[in-house]
């Protein structure tokens, strides 16, 4: 409503309402408007995903270069969305932190963050691409290389996979040993410059910089290393019909996904 | 604030009975309560600062779930007939009120019943939102019998529907501070028959025409 000065002009002897004899004709425009947003709403759901995309294209110059970083509270720029299996975020402290290295290996071993911070570090800076269509770009990543840890702990022969394992207790995700021995693929204890944060599975997370986020496991517990891989046994979206090999640009239908 | 406000006027019209404003009230709750917990858990650096994400989500999926209850219950007992009355006023749409809308309330003044089209325009809002949102919403929260690409459709839905409805809310809220008389009648049912008669012409003088 507007108060215009008009009005106040009028005074207390405002006008009586007009004498009408039919009522005016009217129009279901408010039924309209709700028909309207649900249609709108389906074609959302059903072709969200691609007008995402497309617009996140767009903007991207625009985002990429915004000194206010507003943009960022738009849905469709880049940033990272907190996605968790559980109902609370778990919780470990740097302190109490371990890693654990076992199954098929030579030398089985527990590090704790210190241990992990005095091997040899890996930084990237590369994108993180969520299979649900976002992605940020150029995210600093700093950690340790698995094929690092791996060949410090000695592969048995005949091993074929790792099993993951996340202190959320449900997450779960697995890697080929090839998968795992890439150059772009660490237990990272930083991003954006600083420790992994808690809500981005910190102190220790993985970074499998080619696949898709569900692969780089958060509050990265446990590595074992198997011979053989089970169905039910690939991870925790994998069970829920999600790709193992979940390359970027290649894998769950999203062919139009710029690979890492 | 306008002189003959100044004055002392009685709220001698009804306009809302207790059905309606309990359902304005408790709906209005309900999205507050999904609009601030909704924003902290979109907002990366908001959720840092309250943590006690699973207990944020909890009450946002539950207001959630709970926003159809008020209509649900505004129809079902002897209270219905007013509100039936209101939605029909609210939903329909004369030409004058298209001429209002388009002019900002400087045109067609005259002929402005018991809502505004900018009252009409909010009510039809809400009513769409509600569904959409709770539709979106839950698929994010239980995605499973779904495809993927609906998962991310709904939250692509979800999360621009969010952001029109924090401005359509926070208009709603500014222009009922800036009418004291109309947000009055909101919570105690009754307007002055001056303030009716200045700004609900078409109504005022006629309450039991469907205007």
């Amino acid at each position: 409503m507007v108060e215009h000065p008009l009005e106040a002009d009028r005074g207390p002897a405002a006008p009586k309402a007009p004498v009408r004899t039919d009522p005016p004709a009217t129009s279901p425009v408010g039924r309209r408007i709700v028909l309207g947003m649900f249609g709108l709403g389906a074609t959302g759901i059903l072709f969200g995903q691609k007008i995402h995309d497309t617009v996140e294209r767009w903007l991207r110059p625009v985002t990429e270069n915004d000194p206010t970083g507003l943009s960022t509270l738009l849905p469709t720029s880049g940033r990272f969305r907190i996605y968790s299996v559980t109902n609370s975020l778990p919780s470990k402290g740097d302190a109490e932190y371990r890693l654990k290295i076992d199954g098929l290996v030579d030398r089985p071993l527990i590090l704790s963050l210190a241990d992990l911070k005095a091997r040899k570090a890996t930084k990237l800076v590369k994108d993180f691409q969520c299979v649900t269509g976002w992605r940020v770009p150029d995210v600093p990543w700093k950690g340790v290389l698995l094929r690092d840890l791996l060949d410090e702990v000695g592969v048995k022969k005949g091993a074929t996979h790792l099993r993951i394992y996340s202190f959320d207790g449900a997450y779960t995700e697995s890697l080929t040993l090839d998968q795992a021995r890439r150059r772009d693929v660490m237990a990272a204890y930083e991003m954006e410059d600083g420790p992994v944060t808690q809500e981005h599975g910190g102190p220790v997370r993985l970074y499998v910089a080619p696949m898709y986020g569900y692969k780089s496991l958060k509050w990265l517990d446990r590595i074992e290393v198997v011979n053989h891989l089970d169905e039910k046994d690939a991870g925790y979206w994998e069970v829920r019909g999600y790709d193992t090999d979940a390359w970027i640009g290649e894998s769950n239908g999203r062919e139009g996904d710029e690979k890492v | 604030m306008v002189a003959t406000e100044v004055t002392e006027t009685t709220d001698d019209v009804e306009r809302f009975t207790g059905a309606e404003r309990a359902l304005h009230w408790v709906t209005a709750a309900l999205v507050l309560t999904c609009a601030i917990t909704g924003l902290i858990l979109y907002v990366g650096s908001l959720s840092a600062l309250v943590s006690r994400r699973d207990l944020l989500k909890h009450v946002h999926v539950y207001a959630g779930l709970a926003m159809p209850v008020p209509m649900i219950a505004a129809y079902a007992g002897h209270w219905r007939d007013a509100v039936r009355k209101d939605v029909r006023r609210l939903a329909r749409w004369t030409k004058a009120d298209k001429r209002w809308l388009r002019t900002r309330g400087r045109a067609a003044h005259d002929q402005v019943g018991k809502f505004n089209a900018g009252q009409k325009a909010n009510a039809a809002f809400i009513a769409g939102m509600i569904p959409v949102m709770l539709v979106t919403g839950s698929i994010m929260r239980w995605f499973d019998p779904f495809p993927l690409s609906w998962r991310s459709g709904a939250t692509f839905v979800h999360d621009w529907t969010a952001i029109v409805t924090w401005f359509v809310v926070a208009g709603h809220i500014l222009i009922a501070f800036g009418n004291p008389p109309a947000l009055r009648a909101m919570i105690k049912g009754r307007m002055s028959e001056d303030f009716a008669r200045r700004h609900h012409p078409g109504w005022a003088g006629s309450p039991d025409t469907d205007a």
